[in-house]
């Protein structure tokens, strides 16, 4: 009896919040380690065109012949969809809950921060940097992807691609926009994700915070730094 | 001192409130700020008016009985109970907003008083430990290590006010929660049922309507006692492991 009881309670907790929120770290994992592979191939444009090309066509030939070409490239792009698609789910799902805990109709007539404000600003646009973000890589991926959208004039090479967009400054903005927003997003992002899945202990939360400080500083910079270097003529 | 309180006024469960002000002259520095409530009331008696209903008891800090939302902070701008904050925190001629606690789980009972029994709700899920009673054992009986006495300790002075809650954007009680899993969790007493614990005190928390929580840590600023957020952490961790272990059945 007690152990059917115990059983229903379990996937009970399956839907619980703190099940959720897993969902949101492990996926949010998965996306953080593809942005720090992304950042090291973006990296390689300052290898030039040819290495920056030979690695983008690289990336098609992983696993061949086990896989066919693209086959790789495929399951990775099916894993981060994914991935995507659960966290946003699962952030959605959080923040009915949230809203129904505490309804428009009674809210506090005086807010106020009991702690820093650059972090709670961090940790208070989680869901609508999320979905700036998320507008930001579809947009990104009709850029430098697929090509749709092609400032400064569309190719084949995605050396050239990157090099035509980039040497526009609005472009750059966009890019430098979204990036603070990925920044942002990631410096709290990280923190609690490692929360969630019970890494914090006692005496660990300052090195957790600055792990996730520097890990969301490096993926801002490293991105940055290509666009830039375009900009001002660094890399042509 | 003179102050100007702006307090909410809520006749009862079912009615609407509004925020009403009130002048009050002549308040003391070393007044409480319940105290303060109170020569507000003595007033409003005296006035024919009803009397603003606020929740208290000891008034030394340690039951857990009063606490409102004084100027958008839990427990006003000192890390302390609503009774252990003193007037001197503030200064003359401030206009002070008095709140209740705001969450779909806390329903208003009247004016600033809430019904908290959601938390009773979660401890009778599963927050204590089934033992058979009889005289006290030895002290030496059963070795806790220092430092798990400790953290057991310091998760145990949650005195379940529920200013986490009201602080927290998402209302979540998962720091309240998570104390009680914790205090349990990390003693040798509370072992047998620590599983079965973590599922169902999460299990109380959701179905109580309390949100998800963020790791804001909005929590852990305005705790009276000073409970951790990585209690959060260590819940999260039991009921992970209580979810993905096979053998525990």
């Amino acid at each position: 009896m007690a152990n059917s009881t115990l059983t229903k309670q379990r996937s009970a907790a399956l839907q619980s919040s703190v099940a959720l929120k897993s969902a949101m770290a492990v996926t949010g994992g998965i996306l953080v380690l593809f942005l720090i592979a992304h950042m090291y191939g973006n990296l390689m444009v300052f290898g030039g065109q040819e290495a920056f090309d030979d690695y983008s066509h690289h990336i098609r030939e992983i696993g061949e012949p086990m896989l066919p070409h693209g086959g790789a490239l495929w399951i990775i792009r099916v894993v981060l969809l994914a991935s995507l698609l659960i966290h946003a789910y699962a952030a959605f799902a959080l923040w009915a809950r949230a809203k129904h805990a505490r309804p428009a109709a009674q809210r506090y007539v005086v807010r106020k921060s009991a702690q820093s404000p650059s972090r709670r600003y961090a940790a208070q646009t989680m869901r609508w940097g999320g979905v700036i973000v998320a507008l930001f890589v579809i947009y990104h991926i009709l850029h430098l992807t697929t090509n749709h959208i092609a400032p400064g004039g569309a190719s084949d090479s995605p050396y050239e691609r990157l090099v035509n967009g980039f040497q526009i400054w609005w472009v750059v903005l966009s890019y430098l926009i979204a990036l603070l927003a990925v920044g942002y997003h990631l410096w709290h992002g990280i923190f609690s994700a490692l929360a969630t899945l019970g890494v914090n202990k006692a005496g660990r939360e300052r090195a957790l915070r600055l792990i996730a400080t520097v890990v969301a500083a490096a993926i801002t910079v490293g991105f940055l730094v290509p666009p830039f270097s375009i900009l001002f003529g660094l890399v042509s | 001192m003179n102050i100007t309180l702006r307090v909410w006024r809520q006749k009862s469960r079912d009615v609407e409130g509004r925020m009403v002000t009130y002048e009050i002259e002549d308040v003391s520095p070393d007044m409480s700020f319940l105290e303060m409530l109170d020569v507000l009331n003595e007033k409003l008696t005296l006035q024919g008016e009803e009397p603003v209903a606020f929740d208290h008891d000891c008034r030394e800090g340690i039951c857990g009985a009063c606490g409102v939302v004084i100027d958008g902070v839990a427990h006003g701008p000192e890390t302390t109970t609503t009774c252990q904050l003193h007037m001197r925190s503030f200064s003359d001629g401030d206009v002070i907003t008095v709140e209740p606690w705001r969450a779909t789980a806390f329903p208003v009972v009247k004016d600033l008083v809430v019904d908290r029994g959601a938390f009773d709700r979660i401890i009778q899920a599963g927050g204590y430990i089934s033992a058979p009673t009889g005289t006290a054992p030895d002290a030496h009986a059963m070795p806790v290590p220092k430092s798990d006495a400790d953290r057991a300790f310091d998760a145990a002075t949650c005195i379940g006010c529920g200013a986490c809650v009201a602080a927290c954007p998402n209302a979540s009680g998962m720091l309240f929660t998570a104390a009680k899993v914790t205090h349990l969790g990390m003693l040798p007493q509370g072992q047998p049922e620590r599983e079965a614990r973590v599922v169902k005190m999460v299990n109380q928390h959701d179905e109580e309507e309390f949100g998800g929580c963020t790791n804001i840590g909005e929590c852990a600023a305005v705790c009276p006692k000073g409970i951790p957020l990585d209690t959060i952490s260590q819940l999260n961790r039991d009921l992970l492991g209580s979810l993905t272990s096979a053998s525990s059945e």
